[in-house]
Protein backbone atom coordinates (compact mmCIF):
# COMPACT_ATOMS: atom_id res chain seq x y z
CA UNK A 1 0.00 0.00 0.00
CA UNK A 2 3.26 2.07 0.88
CA UNK A 3 4.11 1.91 -2.58
CA UNK A 4 0.87 2.81 -4.44
CA UNK A 5 0.72 6.24 -1.97
CA UNK A 6 4.26 6.85 -2.84
CA UNK A 7 3.51 6.55 -6.48
CA UNK A 8 0.40 8.85 -5.93
CA UNK A 9 2.71 11.37 -4.05
CA UNK A 10 5.21 11.45 -7.29
CA UNK A 11 2.38 11.24 -9.95
CA UNK A 12 -0.24 14.04 -8.38
CA UNK A 13 1.76 16.64 -6.68
CA UNK A 14 -1.35 17.96 -5.77
CA UNK A 15 -2.07 19.27 -2.18
CA UNK A 16 -5.50 17.29 -1.89
CA UNK A 17 -3.65 14.26 -2.96
CA UNK A 18 -1.56 14.82 0.54
CA UNK A 19 -3.63 13.61 2.50
CA UNK A 20 -4.25 9.57 3.28
CA UNK A 21 -7.85 9.72 2.98
CA UNK A 22 -7.98 11.58 -0.70
CA UNK A 23 -5.41 9.11 -1.49
CA UNK A 24 -7.81 5.98 -0.51
CA UNK A 25 -10.28 7.75 -2.08
CA UNK A 26 -9.02 7.94 -5.48
CA UNK A 27 -8.21 4.71 -5.46
CA UNK A 28 -11.74 3.67 -4.20
CA UNK A 29 -13.44 5.60 -7.68
CA UNK A 30 -10.57 4.41 -9.49
CA UNK A 31 -12.10 0.95 -8.77
CA UNK A 32 -15.97 1.13 -8.53
CA UNK A 33 -15.78 4.14 -11.34
CA UNK A 34 -14.82 1.45 -14.43
CA UNK A 35 -16.81 -1.28 -12.50
CA UNK A 36 -20.18 1.14 -12.90
CA UNK A 37 -19.48 1.54 -16.11
CA UNK A 38 -19.01 -2.04 -17.24
CA UNK A 39 -21.82 -2.90 -15.00
CA UNK A 40 -24.03 0.16 -16.67
CA UNK A 41 -24.06 -0.42 -19.97
CA UNK A 42 -25.89 -3.66 -19.43
CA UNK A 43 -28.68 -2.17 -16.80
CA UNK A 44 -29.24 -0.03 -19.88
CA UNK A 45 -29.20 -2.40 -22.86
CA UNK A 46 -31.05 -5.07 -20.84
CA UNK A 47 -33.15 -2.32 -19.26
CA UNK A 48 -32.95 -2.88 -15.55
CA UNK A 49 -32.62 0.19 -14.32
CA UNK A 50 -35.76 -0.10 -11.89
CA UNK A 51 -34.13 -3.40 -10.85
CA UNK A 52 -30.81 -1.58 -9.36
CA UNK A 53 -32.44 0.86 -8.20
CA UNK A 54 -34.62 -1.46 -6.31
CA UNK A 55 -31.52 -3.61 -5.03
CA UNK A 56 -29.97 -0.04 -3.41
CA UNK A 57 -33.19 0.19 -1.53
CA UNK A 58 -32.78 -2.97 -0.12
CA UNK A 59 -29.45 -2.68 1.24
CA UNK A 60 -30.60 -0.91 4.44
CA UNK A 61 -32.85 -3.88 5.20
CA UNK A 62 -30.21 -5.73 4.91
CA UNK A 63 -28.13 -3.50 7.58
CA UNK A 64 -31.19 -3.41 9.42
CA UNK A 65 -31.75 -7.49 9.48
CA UNK A 66 -27.56 -7.46 10.58
CA UNK A 67 -27.85 -5.06 13.80
CA UNK A 68 -31.27 -7.03 14.84
CA UNK A 69 -29.21 -10.50 14.68
CA UNK A 70 -26.80 -8.89 16.61
CA UNK A 71 -23.89 -9.31 13.87
CA UNK A 72 -20.45 -8.16 14.35
CA UNK A 73 -19.82 -6.58 10.71
CA UNK A 74 -23.60 -5.66 8.70
CA UNK A 75 -21.89 -6.32 5.21
CA UNK A 76 -22.28 -10.04 5.36
CA UNK A 77 -26.25 -9.54 6.21
CA UNK A 78 -26.39 -7.12 3.47
CA UNK A 79 -24.95 -9.17 0.63
CA UNK A 80 -27.01 -12.31 1.52
CA UNK A 81 -30.10 -10.14 2.03
CA UNK A 82 -29.16 -8.58 -1.72
CA UNK A 83 -28.27 -11.94 -2.82
CA UNK A 84 -31.65 -13.12 -2.16
CA UNK A 85 -33.58 -10.49 -3.05
CA UNK A 86 -32.19 -9.75 -5.96
CA UNK A 87 -32.84 -13.57 -7.55
CA UNK A 88 -36.62 -12.92 -6.16
CA UNK A 89 -37.25 -9.84 -8.02
CA UNK A 90 -35.65 -11.58 -11.12
CA UNK A 91 -38.03 -14.27 -10.75
CA UNK A 92 -40.81 -11.19 -10.58
CA UNK A 93 -39.48 -9.68 -13.54
CA UNK A 94 -38.98 -12.95 -15.62
CA UNK A 95 -43.10 -13.30 -15.03
CA UNK A 96 -43.68 -10.67 -17.66
CA UNK A 97 -47.74 -11.05 -17.52
CA UNK A 98 -47.64 -8.76 -14.20
CA UNK A 99 -46.58 -4.75 -14.42
CA UNK A 100 -42.79 -5.84 -13.50
CA UNK A 101 -41.75 -2.63 -12.52
CA UNK A 102 -44.90 -1.42 -10.57
CA UNK A 103 -44.09 -4.73 -8.01
CA UNK A 104 -40.71 -3.83 -7.95
CA UNK A 105 -41.78 -1.06 -6.80
CA UNK A 106 -43.63 -2.31 -4.39
CA UNK A 107 -41.13 -4.73 -3.03
CA UNK A 108 -37.89 -1.29 -3.18
CA UNK A 109 -40.50 0.55 -0.87
CA UNK A 110 -41.52 -2.28 1.46
CA UNK A 111 -37.74 -3.52 2.19
CA UNK A 112 -36.65 0.54 2.22
CA UNK A 113 -39.31 0.92 4.65
CA UNK A 114 -38.69 -1.81 6.93
CA UNK A 115 -34.81 -1.31 7.09
CA UNK A 116 -35.77 2.41 8.52
CA UNK A 117 -38.43 0.98 10.97
CA UNK A 118 -36.41 -1.00 12.14
CA UNK A 119 -32.68 1.36 12.24
CA UNK A 120 -35.16 4.46 13.46
CA UNK A 121 -36.57 2.80 16.65
CA UNK A 122 -35.16 4.09 19.40
CA UNK A 123 -33.92 7.05 17.40
CA UNK A 124 -30.55 6.30 16.72
CA UNK A 125 -31.06 6.26 12.61
CA UNK A 126 -28.73 9.14 12.75
CA UNK A 127 -26.17 6.82 12.98
CA UNK A 128 -26.83 5.37 9.89
CA UNK A 129 -27.85 8.19 8.05
CA UNK A 130 -24.19 8.13 6.03
CA UNK A 131 -25.37 5.68 3.82
CA UNK A 132 -27.91 7.57 2.26
CA UNK A 133 -25.10 9.96 0.72
CA UNK A 134 -22.38 7.62 1.37
CA UNK A 135 -18.82 8.42 2.23
CA UNK A 136 -15.77 7.89 -0.20
CA UNK A 137 -13.37 9.50 1.90
CA UNK A 138 -13.91 6.94 4.99
CA UNK A 139 -12.39 4.13 2.82
CA UNK A 140 -9.39 2.16 4.50
CA UNK A 141 -6.69 0.57 2.34
CA UNK A 142 -8.73 -3.12 3.56
CA UNK A 143 -11.81 -2.02 2.08
CA UNK A 144 -10.00 -1.12 -1.32
CA UNK A 145 -8.58 -4.51 -1.18
CA UNK A 146 -12.07 -5.84 -0.86
CA UNK A 147 -13.30 -3.97 -3.76
CA UNK A 148 -10.41 -4.85 -5.97
CA UNK A 149 -11.52 -8.39 -5.83
CA UNK A 150 -14.96 -7.63 -6.37
CA UNK A 151 -13.64 -5.41 -9.54
CA UNK A 152 -11.46 -9.28 -10.65
CA UNK A 153 -14.16 -11.14 -9.99
CA UNK A 154 -16.80 -8.63 -12.21
CA UNK A 155 -13.84 -8.69 -15.30
CA UNK A 156 -13.88 -12.64 -15.27
CA UNK A 157 -17.68 -13.08 -15.33
CA UNK A 158 -17.64 -10.18 -17.89
CA UNK A 159 -15.12 -12.23 -20.18
CA UNK A 160 -17.13 -15.37 -19.64
CA UNK A 161 -20.96 -14.36 -19.51
CA UNK A 162 -21.03 -10.94 -21.67
CA UNK A 163 -22.02 -11.96 -25.08
CA UNK A 164 -24.84 -14.56 -23.22
CA UNK A 165 -26.14 -11.70 -21.41
CA UNK A 166 -26.02 -8.89 -24.41
CA UNK A 167 -28.18 -12.05 -26.48
CA UNK A 168 -30.52 -12.36 -23.63
CA UNK A 169 -31.19 -8.45 -24.20
CA UNK A 170 -32.13 -8.81 -27.05
CA UNK A 171 -34.59 -11.23 -27.17
CA UNK A 172 -34.68 -14.39 -24.75
CA UNK A 173 -36.51 -16.32 -27.41
CA UNK A 174 -33.74 -15.86 -29.56
CA UNK A 175 -31.29 -16.65 -27.04
CA UNK A 176 -32.98 -19.78 -26.00
CA UNK A 177 -32.79 -21.06 -29.78
CA UNK A 178 -28.97 -21.01 -29.92
CA UNK A 179 -29.11 -22.66 -26.22
CA UNK A 180 -28.54 -19.86 -24.15
CA UNK A 181 -29.45 -20.61 -20.36
CA UNK A 182 -31.25 -17.12 -20.13
CA UNK A 183 -32.68 -17.74 -16.54
CA UNK A 184 -29.51 -18.43 -14.96
CA UNK A 185 -27.55 -16.29 -16.98
CA UNK A 186 -29.97 -13.32 -15.83
CA UNK A 187 -29.71 -14.76 -12.07
CA UNK A 188 -25.96 -14.74 -11.84
CA UNK A 189 -26.05 -11.52 -13.46
CA UNK A 190 -28.00 -10.27 -10.61
CA UNK A 191 -26.18 -12.32 -8.31
CA UNK A 192 -22.62 -10.31 -9.21
CA UNK A 193 -24.98 -6.73 -9.19
CA UNK A 194 -26.34 -7.63 -5.95
CA UNK A 195 -22.30 -7.89 -4.54
CA UNK A 196 -21.28 -5.18 -6.30
CA UNK A 197 -24.22 -2.98 -5.02
CA UNK A 198 -23.57 -3.70 -1.33
CA UNK A 199 -19.88 -3.56 -1.56
CA UNK A 200 -20.37 0.01 -2.72
CA UNK A 201 -23.26 1.41 -1.31
CA UNK A 202 -21.07 2.78 1.60
CA UNK A 203 -19.17 4.54 -0.36
CA UNK A 204 -21.47 5.48 -3.31
CA UNK A 205 -24.53 5.97 -1.17
CA UNK A 206 -27.87 4.24 -1.69
CA UNK A 207 -29.76 7.77 -3.05
CA UNK A 208 -27.19 7.97 -5.52
CA UNK A 209 -25.66 4.20 -6.86
CA UNK A 210 -27.97 4.27 -9.27
CA UNK A 211 -27.42 7.45 -10.68
CA UNK A 212 -23.61 6.35 -10.93
CA UNK A 213 -24.51 3.02 -12.84
CA UNK A 214 -26.95 4.11 -14.84
CA UNK A 215 -25.73 7.74 -15.89
CA UNK A 216 -22.22 6.69 -17.77
CA UNK A 217 -23.74 4.26 -19.75
CA UNK A 218 -26.76 6.33 -20.76
CA UNK A 219 -24.70 9.22 -22.08
CA UNK A 220 -22.11 6.48 -23.54
CA UNK A 221 -25.18 5.46 -25.59
CA UNK A 222 -25.93 8.84 -27.03
CA UNK A 223 -22.44 9.14 -28.64
CA UNK A 224 -21.91 4.76 -29.66
CA UNK A 225 -22.61 2.97 -32.71
CA UNK A 226 -21.66 -0.46 -31.85
CA UNK A 227 -21.13 -2.41 -28.35
CA UNK A 228 -17.71 -1.36 -28.62
CA UNK A 229 -17.76 2.06 -28.49
CA UNK A 230 -20.67 1.97 -25.91
CA UNK A 231 -18.61 0.55 -23.28
CA UNK A 232 -15.79 2.09 -23.78
CA UNK A 233 -17.14 5.62 -23.09
CA UNK A 234 -19.37 4.59 -20.97
CA UNK A 235 -16.02 3.12 -18.68
CA UNK A 236 -14.08 6.53 -19.72
CA UNK A 237 -17.22 8.82 -18.70
CA UNK A 238 -17.65 7.22 -15.63
CA UNK A 239 -14.02 7.15 -14.43
CA UNK A 240 -13.75 10.56 -15.57
CA UNK A 241 -16.33 12.40 -13.41
CA UNK A 242 -15.39 9.95 -10.85
CA UNK A 243 -12.07 11.57 -10.82
CA UNK A 244 -13.17 15.12 -11.38
CA UNK A 245 -15.99 14.31 -9.09
CA UNK A 246 -13.71 14.00 -6.14
CA UNK A 247 -11.02 16.68 -6.71
CA UNK A 248 -13.64 19.29 -7.26
CA UNK A 249 -15.74 18.18 -3.76
CA UNK A 250 -12.14 18.58 -2.17
CA UNK A 251 -11.78 22.07 -3.23
CA UNK A 252 -15.79 22.78 -2.63
CA UNK A 253 -15.90 20.71 0.69
CA UNK A 254 -19.06 19.41 -0.94
CA UNK A 255 -20.05 15.82 -0.79
CA UNK A 256 -18.17 13.62 -3.07
CA UNK A 257 -21.17 11.31 -4.76
CA UNK A 258 -23.28 14.42 -5.44
CA UNK A 259 -20.44 15.50 -6.97
CA UNK A 260 -19.54 12.91 -9.31
CA UNK A 261 -23.46 12.73 -10.40
CA UNK A 262 -23.75 16.69 -11.73
CA UNK A 263 -20.17 16.03 -13.80
CA UNK A 264 -21.85 13.13 -15.31
CA UNK A 265 -24.81 14.66 -15.62
CA UNK A 266 -23.17 17.40 -17.19
CA UNK A 267 -21.50 15.24 -19.67
CA UNK A 268 -24.92 13.10 -20.05
CA UNK A 269 -26.66 16.57 -21.64
CA UNK A 270 -23.32 17.67 -23.70
CA UNK A 271 -23.88 14.43 -25.41
CA UNK A 272 -27.78 14.29 -25.95
CA UNK A 273 -27.17 17.72 -27.77
CA UNK A 274 -24.03 16.33 -29.52
CA UNK A 275 -26.30 13.51 -30.29
CA UNK A 276 -28.68 16.11 -31.25
CA UNK A 277 -26.17 18.01 -33.87
CA UNK A 278 -25.58 15.09 -35.57
CA UNK A 279 -28.69 13.44 -36.52
CA UNK A 280 -29.40 16.32 -38.44
CA UNK A 281 -26.26 17.27 -39.78
CA UNK B 1 -36.95 -40.53 -51.16
CA UNK B 2 -38.36 -44.09 -50.20
CA UNK B 3 -36.62 -45.09 -47.09
CA UNK B 4 -38.40 -42.09 -45.28
CA UNK B 5 -41.87 -43.02 -47.11
CA UNK B 6 -41.52 -46.95 -46.13
CA UNK B 7 -41.04 -45.64 -42.57
CA UNK B 8 -44.03 -43.17 -42.64
CA UNK B 9 -46.30 -46.34 -43.33
CA UNK B 10 -45.29 -47.90 -40.20
CA UNK B 11 -46.13 -45.20 -38.15
CA UNK B 12 -49.22 -43.34 -40.28
CA UNK B 13 -51.05 -41.99 -37.45
CA UNK B 14 -49.28 -38.58 -38.32
CA UNK B 15 -48.93 -38.33 -42.23
CA UNK B 16 -45.93 -37.10 -43.26
CA UNK B 17 -45.37 -34.27 -45.76
CA UNK B 18 -42.92 -36.63 -47.35
CA UNK B 19 -46.26 -39.04 -48.66
CA UNK B 20 -47.77 -35.33 -50.02
CA UNK B 21 -45.42 -35.09 -53.31
CA UNK B 22 -48.85 -35.50 -55.18
CA UNK B 23 -48.42 -32.90 -58.05
CA UNK B 24 -51.41 -30.16 -57.56
CA UNK B 25 -52.74 -28.69 -61.04
CA UNK B 26 -51.30 -25.28 -62.02
CA UNK B 27 -54.56 -23.58 -62.94
CA UNK B 28 -53.58 -20.21 -61.43
CA UNK B 29 -50.96 -19.70 -64.63
CA UNK B 30 -48.70 -18.15 -62.77
CA UNK B 31 -44.93 -18.68 -63.21
CA UNK B 32 -43.72 -19.30 -59.56
CA UNK B 33 -42.90 -23.05 -59.19
CA UNK B 34 -44.39 -25.47 -57.02
CA UNK B 35 -41.88 -26.83 -54.81
CA UNK B 36 -43.67 -29.53 -53.98
CA UNK B 37 -44.53 -31.30 -57.10
CA UNK B 38 -40.53 -30.46 -58.73
CA UNK B 39 -37.89 -32.31 -57.09
CA UNK B 40 -36.19 -29.27 -55.77
CA UNK B 41 -36.09 -30.90 -52.62
CA UNK B 42 -33.79 -33.50 -53.40
CA UNK B 43 -31.16 -31.20 -54.32
CA UNK B 44 -29.35 -30.88 -50.84
CA UNK B 45 -31.72 -32.32 -48.33
CA UNK B 46 -31.14 -36.54 -47.66
CA UNK B 47 -34.83 -37.14 -46.42
CA UNK B 48 -32.84 -39.52 -43.72
CA UNK B 49 -33.33 -36.66 -40.39
CA UNK B 50 -37.08 -36.93 -39.36
CA UNK B 51 -38.22 -34.56 -36.25
CA UNK B 52 -41.58 -36.12 -34.37
CA UNK B 53 -43.41 -33.69 -31.93
CA UNK B 54 -45.42 -36.35 -30.12
CA UNK B 55 -48.03 -35.28 -27.87
CA UNK B 56 -47.26 -31.90 -27.55
CA UNK B 57 -49.47 -29.45 -25.07
CA UNK B 58 -48.89 -26.20 -23.51
CA UNK B 59 -51.33 -25.15 -20.62
CA UNK B 60 -51.15 -21.58 -18.55
CA UNK B 61 -52.83 -23.01 -15.36
CA UNK B 62 -56.14 -24.61 -16.28
CA UNK B 63 -56.18 -22.79 -19.80
CA UNK B 64 -55.44 -25.19 -22.56
CA UNK B 65 -53.45 -22.92 -25.35
CA UNK B 66 -52.18 -26.31 -27.27
CA UNK B 67 -52.76 -29.86 -26.81
CA UNK B 68 -52.50 -33.18 -28.48
CA UNK B 69 -49.92 -32.00 -31.48
CA UNK B 70 -48.49 -34.66 -33.27
CA UNK B 71 -45.64 -33.80 -36.03
CA UNK B 72 -43.75 -35.62 -38.46
CA UNK B 73 -41.11 -33.08 -40.43
CA UNK B 74 -38.61 -34.50 -42.49
CA UNK B 75 -35.37 -32.73 -43.84
CA UNK B 76 -36.33 -30.73 -47.05
CA UNK B 77 -39.29 -29.63 -46.48
CA UNK B 78 -41.05 -26.80 -45.28
CA UNK B 79 -44.38 -27.18 -43.11
CA UNK B 80 -46.26 -24.00 -42.85
CA UNK B 81 -48.33 -23.84 -39.30
CA UNK B 82 -51.45 -21.37 -40.44
CA UNK B 83 -54.24 -20.17 -38.15
CA UNK B 84 -56.42 -16.74 -37.03
CA UNK B 85 -54.55 -14.58 -34.36
CA UNK B 86 -54.62 -16.49 -31.09
CA UNK B 87 -54.68 -19.68 -32.23
CA UNK B 88 -51.54 -20.73 -30.82
CA UNK B 89 -48.88 -20.80 -33.56
CA UNK B 90 -46.23 -18.76 -31.57
CA UNK B 91 -46.90 -20.40 -28.89
CA UNK B 92 -46.30 -23.83 -30.79
CA UNK B 93 -43.06 -22.29 -31.90
CA UNK B 94 -41.87 -21.44 -28.68
CA UNK B 95 -42.73 -24.36 -26.97
CA UNK B 96 -40.33 -26.31 -29.71
CA UNK B 97 -37.62 -24.41 -28.57
CA UNK B 98 -38.40 -24.92 -25.12
CA UNK B 99 -38.95 -21.58 -24.25
CA UNK B 100 -42.12 -22.31 -22.39
CA UNK B 101 -43.00 -25.30 -20.35
CA UNK B 102 -44.55 -28.07 -22.42
CA UNK B 103 -45.74 -31.71 -22.59
CA UNK B 104 -44.46 -34.10 -24.96
CA UNK B 105 -42.09 -34.78 -26.60
CA UNK B 106 -39.66 -33.73 -29.87
CA UNK B 107 -36.97 -35.69 -31.19
CA UNK B 108 -34.56 -35.96 -33.96
CA UNK B 109 -34.15 -39.35 -35.31
CA UNK B 110 -31.25 -40.16 -38.05
CA UNK B 111 -33.31 -42.66 -40.01
CA UNK B 112 -29.91 -44.43 -41.39
CA UNK B 113 -28.95 -46.07 -38.35
CA UNK B 114 -32.17 -45.29 -36.42
CA UNK B 115 -30.13 -43.22 -33.78
CA UNK B 116 -32.08 -40.53 -31.94
CA UNK B 117 -29.75 -37.31 -31.95
CA UNK B 118 -29.77 -33.84 -30.24
CA UNK B 119 -31.96 -31.24 -31.94
CA UNK B 120 -30.45 -28.07 -33.64
CA UNK B 121 -32.62 -25.83 -33.63
CA UNK B 122 -32.41 -22.23 -35.56
CA UNK B 123 -35.64 -19.48 -35.12
CA UNK B 124 -36.23 -16.38 -36.54
CA UNK B 125 -38.62 -14.32 -34.38
CA UNK B 126 -41.21 -12.44 -35.92
CA UNK B 127 -39.91 -9.29 -34.97
CA UNK B 128 -37.71 -8.09 -32.40
CA UNK B 129 -37.79 -4.98 -30.21
CA UNK B 130 -34.72 -2.67 -30.79
CA UNK B 131 -35.03 0.81 -29.37
CA UNK B 132 -33.76 3.27 -31.88
CA UNK B 133 -30.25 4.60 -31.13
CA UNK B 134 -29.10 1.24 -29.73
CA UNK B 135 -25.47 1.17 -29.63
CA UNK B 136 -25.20 -1.89 -31.56
CA UNK B 137 -23.97 -3.31 -35.01
CA UNK B 138 -25.17 -6.09 -36.91
CA UNK B 139 -21.55 -7.21 -36.17
CA UNK B 140 -22.17 -7.09 -32.56
CA UNK B 141 -25.70 -8.93 -33.00
CA UNK B 142 -24.43 -11.88 -34.94
CA UNK B 143 -20.70 -11.97 -33.22
CA UNK B 144 -22.09 -12.45 -29.90
CA UNK B 145 -24.12 -15.45 -30.99
CA UNK B 146 -21.20 -17.35 -32.86
CA UNK B 147 -18.47 -16.29 -31.03
CA UNK B 148 -17.09 -16.84 -26.79
CA UNK B 149 -15.08 -13.71 -27.52
CA UNK B 150 -16.61 -10.70 -25.62
CA UNK B 151 -18.06 -8.07 -28.43
CA UNK B 152 -16.89 -5.29 -26.46
CA UNK B 153 -13.24 -6.01 -26.89
CA UNK B 154 -12.11 -5.00 -30.84
CA UNK B 155 -12.98 -7.00 -33.86
CA UNK B 156 -12.15 -10.20 -34.35
CA UNK B 157 -10.81 -9.98 -38.49
CA UNK B 158 -12.10 -14.05 -38.44
CA UNK B 159 -15.48 -13.89 -36.78
CA UNK B 160 -15.76 -10.96 -38.79
CA UNK B 161 -14.98 -12.81 -41.82
CA UNK B 162 -17.52 -15.23 -41.30
CA UNK B 163 -20.12 -12.77 -39.81
CA UNK B 164 -19.42 -11.54 -43.95
CA UNK B 165 -19.59 -14.67 -45.50
CA UNK B 166 -22.90 -15.51 -43.62
CA UNK B 167 -24.82 -12.46 -44.20
CA UNK B 168 -23.74 -12.95 -47.90
CA UNK B 169 -26.47 -15.88 -48.04
CA UNK B 170 -28.89 -13.33 -47.66
CA UNK B 171 -27.82 -10.40 -49.58
CA UNK B 172 -27.20 -9.02 -45.99
CA UNK B 173 -23.25 -8.82 -46.20
CA UNK B 174 -23.60 -4.73 -46.46
CA UNK B 175 -25.12 -4.03 -43.09
CA UNK B 176 -22.57 -5.46 -40.92
CA UNK B 177 -21.30 -2.24 -39.74
CA UNK B 178 -24.83 -0.56 -39.58
CA UNK B 179 -26.29 -0.50 -36.40
CA UNK B 180 -29.26 -3.14 -35.95
CA UNK B 181 -32.29 -0.01 -35.07
CA UNK B 182 -31.44 1.82 -38.28
CA UNK B 183 -31.84 -1.27 -40.65
CA UNK B 184 -35.68 -1.61 -42.16
CA UNK B 185 -37.99 -4.69 -41.44
CA UNK B 186 -36.82 -6.20 -44.55
CA UNK B 187 -33.52 -6.22 -43.81
CA UNK B 188 -33.69 -7.16 -40.31
CA UNK B 189 -35.54 -10.10 -41.50
CA UNK B 190 -32.34 -11.02 -43.50
CA UNK B 191 -30.11 -10.46 -40.87
CA UNK B 192 -32.26 -12.68 -38.34
CA UNK B 193 -32.28 -15.65 -41.29
CA UNK B 194 -28.48 -15.56 -41.16
CA UNK B 195 -28.13 -15.77 -37.84
CA UNK B 196 -30.80 -18.92 -37.65
CA UNK B 197 -28.50 -20.91 -39.84
CA UNK B 198 -25.14 -20.13 -38.33
CA UNK B 199 -24.54 -22.74 -37.72
CA UNK B 200 -26.85 -24.59 -39.96
CA UNK B 201 -30.02 -26.24 -37.88
CA UNK B 202 -31.80 -29.83 -38.18
CA UNK B 203 -34.88 -27.49 -37.68
CA UNK B 204 -35.53 -23.71 -38.49
CA UNK B 205 -38.22 -22.22 -37.17
CA UNK B 206 -39.87 -19.00 -38.82
CA UNK B 207 -42.19 -16.44 -37.13
CA UNK B 208 -43.23 -14.86 -40.21
CA UNK B 209 -43.55 -11.19 -40.12
CA UNK B 210 -46.95 -9.46 -40.09
CA UNK B 211 -46.02 -6.18 -40.43
CA UNK B 212 -43.27 -4.09 -41.04
CA UNK B 213 -42.59 -5.22 -44.20
CA UNK B 214 -43.27 -4.05 -47.91
CA UNK B 215 -44.26 -6.03 -50.53
CA UNK B 216 -40.80 -6.49 -52.24
CA UNK B 217 -39.39 -6.90 -49.02
CA UNK B 218 -41.66 -10.52 -48.13
CA UNK B 219 -40.97 -11.44 -52.13
CA UNK B 220 -36.80 -11.39 -51.18
CA UNK B 221 -38.00 -13.10 -47.71
CA UNK B 222 -39.68 -15.59 -49.61
CA UNK B 223 -37.37 -16.63 -52.26
CA UNK B 224 -34.45 -16.82 -49.47
CA UNK B 225 -36.40 -19.22 -47.66
CA UNK B 226 -36.72 -21.39 -51.05
CA UNK B 227 -33.35 -21.03 -51.62
CA UNK B 228 -32.80 -22.11 -47.92
CA UNK B 229 -34.83 -24.90 -48.65
CA UNK B 230 -32.69 -25.91 -51.60
CA UNK B 231 -29.64 -25.66 -50.48
CA UNK B 232 -29.46 -26.78 -47.08
CA UNK B 233 -30.39 -30.49 -45.43
CA UNK B 234 -32.70 -28.55 -43.15
CA UNK B 235 -36.57 -28.92 -42.28
CA UNK B 236 -38.98 -25.52 -41.72
CA UNK B 237 -41.50 -24.76 -39.84
CA UNK B 238 -43.05 -21.64 -41.14
CA UNK B 239 -45.86 -19.64 -39.35
CA UNK B 240 -47.42 -17.59 -41.82
CA UNK B 241 -49.96 -15.15 -42.39
CA UNK B 242 -49.86 -15.29 -46.44
CA UNK B 243 -51.94 -17.89 -48.19
CA UNK B 244 -50.30 -17.60 -51.40
CA UNK B 245 -47.35 -18.12 -49.75
CA UNK B 246 -48.37 -21.00 -48.43
CA UNK B 247 -49.97 -22.55 -51.64
CA UNK B 248 -46.65 -21.82 -53.89
CA UNK B 249 -44.29 -22.72 -51.50
CA UNK B 250 -45.74 -25.47 -48.11
CA UNK B 251 -44.98 -28.99 -48.68
CA UNK B 252 -47.24 -29.46 -45.78
CA UNK B 253 -50.18 -27.00 -44.27
CA UNK B 254 -51.13 -27.66 -40.68
CA UNK B 255 -54.03 -25.75 -39.92
CA UNK B 256 -53.93 -24.86 -36.08
CA UNK B 257 -56.44 -23.71 -33.92
CA UNK B 258 -55.32 -24.78 -30.26
CA UNK B 259 -54.85 -28.49 -31.91
CA UNK B 260 -54.52 -29.42 -35.07
CA UNK B 261 -58.00 -29.12 -36.76
CA UNK B 262 -56.87 -29.72 -40.43
CA UNK B 263 -53.40 -31.21 -42.20
CA UNK B 264 -52.38 -31.72 -45.72
CA UNK B 265 -50.94 -30.54 -48.73
CA UNK B 266 -51.65 -27.07 -49.43
CA UNK B 267 -54.24 -27.90 -51.97
CA UNK B 268 -55.85 -30.07 -49.32
CA UNK B 269 -56.21 -27.96 -46.30
CA UNK B 270 -57.12 -24.30 -48.20
CA UNK B 271 -60.06 -25.59 -49.90
CA UNK B 272 -60.74 -27.52 -46.57
CA UNK B 273 -63.90 -27.24 -44.83
CA UNK B 274 -62.25 -26.41 -41.87
CA UNK B 275 -60.38 -23.49 -43.54
CA UNK B 276 -63.17 -21.77 -44.92
CA UNK B 277 -64.81 -22.54 -41.01
CA UNK B 278 -61.93 -20.41 -39.82
CA UNK B 279 -61.07 -17.99 -42.28
CA UNK B 280 -64.49 -17.44 -43.80
CA UNK B 281 -63.70 -18.64 -47.14
CA UNK B 282 -63.59 -16.55 -50.27
CA UNK B 283 -63.37 -13.41 -48.18
CA UNK B 284 -60.01 -13.50 -47.74
CA UNK B 285 -59.76 -12.21 -51.54
CA UNK B 286 -56.86 -15.51 -52.20
CA UNK B 287 -58.51 -16.68 -55.62
CA UNK B 288 -57.22 -20.48 -54.15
Amino acid sequence: MDTIYDLIDKLLPFSWAGYTFMKNALLGVLIISPLFGMLGTMIVSNRMAFFSDALGHSALTGIALGTVLGLAGTDASMVIFAVIFALLLNRIRRRKTLSTDTVISVFASLSMAIGLVILSAGGKFSSYSSILVGDILSISAGEIGLLLMVLILTAVFWFACFNKLHATGISDTLARSKNIHCALIEDLFCVLMAVIVMFSIRWVGILIINALLILPAAASRNISANVREYSLFSVIISVFSGITGLILSYYLGTATGPSIVIIASAIFFMTLMLQAVRTKG
Amino acid sequence: MNKPKRDNKIKNQHLSPVLHNTPVPDNTGRDMPHLHETAAAQDAACGLHCIQVRDLGVRDGNNVILENINLHIHCGKLTAVIGRNGAGKTTLIRAILGDIRHEGSIELTDLKDRTVKSLRLGYVPQYINIEKNTPMSVYDFFAGFISNRPIFLWKDKKVYQRVKEQLKLFEAQDFIDKRVCDLSGGELQRVLLSIAVTPIPNLLLLDEPVSGIDRNGMELFYEQIVKLKRNYDLAMIVVSHDFRFVRDYADYVILLDKTIIKEGTPEEVLKSLEFARVFGGADYGYDL
